[in-house]
């Protein structure tokens, strides 16, 4: 029962946890080249209706994914548009970005309401996955939950060991002086900005196409928000946003399982949970891993003339 | 003013756009909208219902903006000012009107500023951002106002619906010639009249200013930076806290789910499109209000989700930001 129950809320918080790590994976890109996106929520918003609807159509989750990923990172190139190229404020845009996404992924999404598809299949692990305990943990996943951590340790090793790394590091630390360097900021940017969308919509297509297996409007439910709130958590670092991300994921399993157990607490309070473990986490995290953001953060780099 | 109606009417053209490529007729959309708020009188009292919870969130945002603060919580701080005043109206119901509803205005401002000053004091402490605070608590007033209107307030003759009690008399805030116009066009006047002197003719507006132009220098100066951004985002969600008192106490009647259609997020929209300025909100304020109605006909008569309205205020923020955005946040 205690092993039933215990490895039951393990694998939950991993499943759970899955798509907040891409979407904090791509925020912690963003931030390191310089740009806090708000708008993650749209993003992710726009990933899980676009996964959504071409897997009811083409059958095919892997065309879904694709897609999915591909409409984030598009997307997010209009909010480079207004921070990169028309050099507006980053908070602001982000919220009008978040409100773009719930609005048009609204409309793309109402004709599907209700549709049914298979989603992403699970792949048991042959052996491994009869283990006890461990093996349904572990090993009883999707394809998207066992490439996230080989996803954020590639992200970690592309941006400290690679001359692109050290580029958008040094954008976002300094743009003027990566200028001065020969870097080209606006292009970096950009190129931040695509990749982190694309992460912000596999994230969402994790959320339609495995969790929920279905699409609601607004499915997210401030998903995007909880992952900005991870990216200070971890410090800016990849790798460690894969431990932020199993302690959310966590919060919601623990919350799935009190209510399956039927623990006389209203859902509405154990729905809190994550919210303030997020706030709890920026308090405790917040004041001192400020030191660990990049320089030029939220600024906007005002070019060279 | 002539550049502020062509930004706006450029995000009305995008958004025909948008309409015409998911096979909708933007034109008769538009006159729909336009003919049922501003055709009748009703209608335009119904708009300016509306712009009564707008103006205080836009207040709510424009007021700690003045020194670089982002409260994106105004819809959370509405939904306490709401509590708070149920609360107060519930409990004291036995009181007579002349002490109740100053109490009720007094809970229901509490309750906003309280919510609010939290996110200031872990922003004055160096703690956690404004901004990302004020976004993660909105979820949890909603959900905390969920959790009494289905748990421990809910009235227990209404069989299936989650809502309180119906309050009494003398916690119904008055409605003005017989609309459903209400009391709280009050505080919004007054609300936008004290925001705009204490600006213009304070020593307070002064050190605002001195702390919003360079806050290094005003903290040499001795101006107590901590403390006007505690105080001011207590201010600011007291008014947003007054919008929620005002919902339930003269248009609803009683607490309940979804009292607000998203006033706070468009009321930060508002704050955001006039720059601050006390006539530009209220310009803004009944735009919005419009778009708002809008959303409702787009849903009935037109078949779209209800947040499809959502894309043409995401188009407005994008147009003022896109141009203004180099000047604005060169800070």
């Amino acid at each position: 029962m205690i092993g039933s129950i215990l490895g039951g809320f393990l694998s939950g918080a991993i499943h759970s946890g899955t798509p907040l790590l891409y979407a904090t994976l791509g925020e912690v890109i963003g931030e390191r080249a310089g740009i806090v996106n708000l708008g993650l929520e749209g993003v992710m918003l726009m990933g899980a209706v676009a996964g959504f609807t071409t897997t009811v159509l083409t059958g095919s989750a892997t065309l879904g994914v694709l897609a999915g990923g591909l409409a984030g990172g598009l997307f997010n190139l209009l909010f480079g548009f207004f921070v990169i190229t028309r050099r507006a404020n980053q908070l602001a845009s982000g919220l009008a970005l978040m409100f773009c996404g719930v609005g048009l992924s609204a409309i793309l999404g109402a004709p599907y309401i209700g549709s049914r598809m298979e989603g992403l299949k699970e792949v048991r692990i042959p052996f491994l996955s009869d283990l006890p305990v461990i093996g349904r943990v572990l090993f009883q996943h999707d394809l998207l939950v066992y490439l996230a951590v080989p996803a954020a340790i590639a992200i970690g090793w592309l941006l400290f060991n690679t001359r692109w790394g050290l580029g958008l590091r040094a954008v976002g630390e300094n743009p003027t002086a990566a200028f001065a360097a020969g870097k080209n900021p606006y292009r970096i940017q950009y190129q931040a900005i695509f990749i982190a969308g694309v992460l912000g919509g596999i994230a969402g297509v994790h959320l339609s196409l495995s969790l929920a297996k279905t699409w609601a409007e607004w499915m997210t439910a401030g998903r995007g928000f909880v992952a900005v709130a991870l990216v200070i958590f971890s410090k800016w670092h990849p790798v460690r946003a894969i431990s932020g991300a199993l302690l959310f994921g966590g919060a919601i399993a623990l919350q799935l399982q009190m209510q399956a157990l039927g623990v006389p607490v209203s859902p509405f309070l154990l729905d809190m949970l994550p919210y303030l473990l997020s706030l709890g986490v920026l308090v405790v995290w917040g004041g001192a891993g400020r030191r660990a953001a990049p320089g030029s953060l939220g600024r906007v780099f005002q070019g060279t003339e | 003013m002539v550049r502020w109606f062509g930004l706006v009417g450029l995000a009305f053209l995008i958004f025909a756009i948008v309409l015409i490529i998911i096979g909708k007729n933007p034109i008769r959309a538009y006159i729909n909208i336009f003919s049922s708020t501003l055709g009748s009188a009703y209608g335009l009292s119904e708009i300016v219902v509306k712009m009564i919870p707008l103006i205080l969130t836009a207040i709510a945002v424009a007021l700690p903006s003045r020194i670089w603060l982002i409260n994106v919580g105004g819809e959370g701080q509405l939904h306490i000012g709401a509590l708070f005043a149920t609360g107060g109206a519930l409990h004291f119901s036995y009181l007579p009107a002349w002490i109740l509803m100053p109490l009720i205005f007094v809970l229901g401002f509490l309750g906003g500023g309280l919510w609010a000053m939290i996110s200031g004091i872990l922003r004055a402490r160096g703690w956690a951002s404004e901004t990302i605070s004020t976004l993660l608590m909105n979820y949890v007033a909603i959900l905390l106002v969920n959790f009494f209107v289905f748990g421990p307030w809910k009235d227990p003759e209404s069989a299936n619906y989650p809502q309180t009690a119906e309050f009494v008399g003398a916690a119904i805030l008055p409605a003005l010639g017989g609309t459903r116009v209400h009391f709280g066009l009050v505080f919004a006047i007054v609300s936008l009249i004290i925001y705009y002197l204490l600006l213009s003719y304070t020593r307070w507006g002064l050190e605002m200013r001195a702390i919003g132009n360079n806050s290094e220098a005003a903290q040499r100066n001795g101006i107590p930076i901590a403390r006007y951004i505690i105080l001011l985002m207590f201010i600011g969600g007291g008014i947003a806290g007054l919008a929620g008192m005002s919902e339930v106490s003269a248009i609803q009647g009683r607490l309940r789910p979804g009292i607000s259609p998203g006033y706070g997020f468009t009321g930060f929209l508002i704050s955001w499109m006039s720059g601050g300025n006390p006539l530009g909100m209220v310009a803004s304020a009944f735009l919005l209000a419009i778009i708002i109605s809008g959303g409702d006909i787009l849903q009935m008569a037109h078949g779209l989700p209800g947040s499809a309205v959502h894309i043409l205020m995401s188009l407005i923020l994008f147009v003022v930001l896109g141009r203004s955005g180099g000047r604005r946040s060169a800070k």
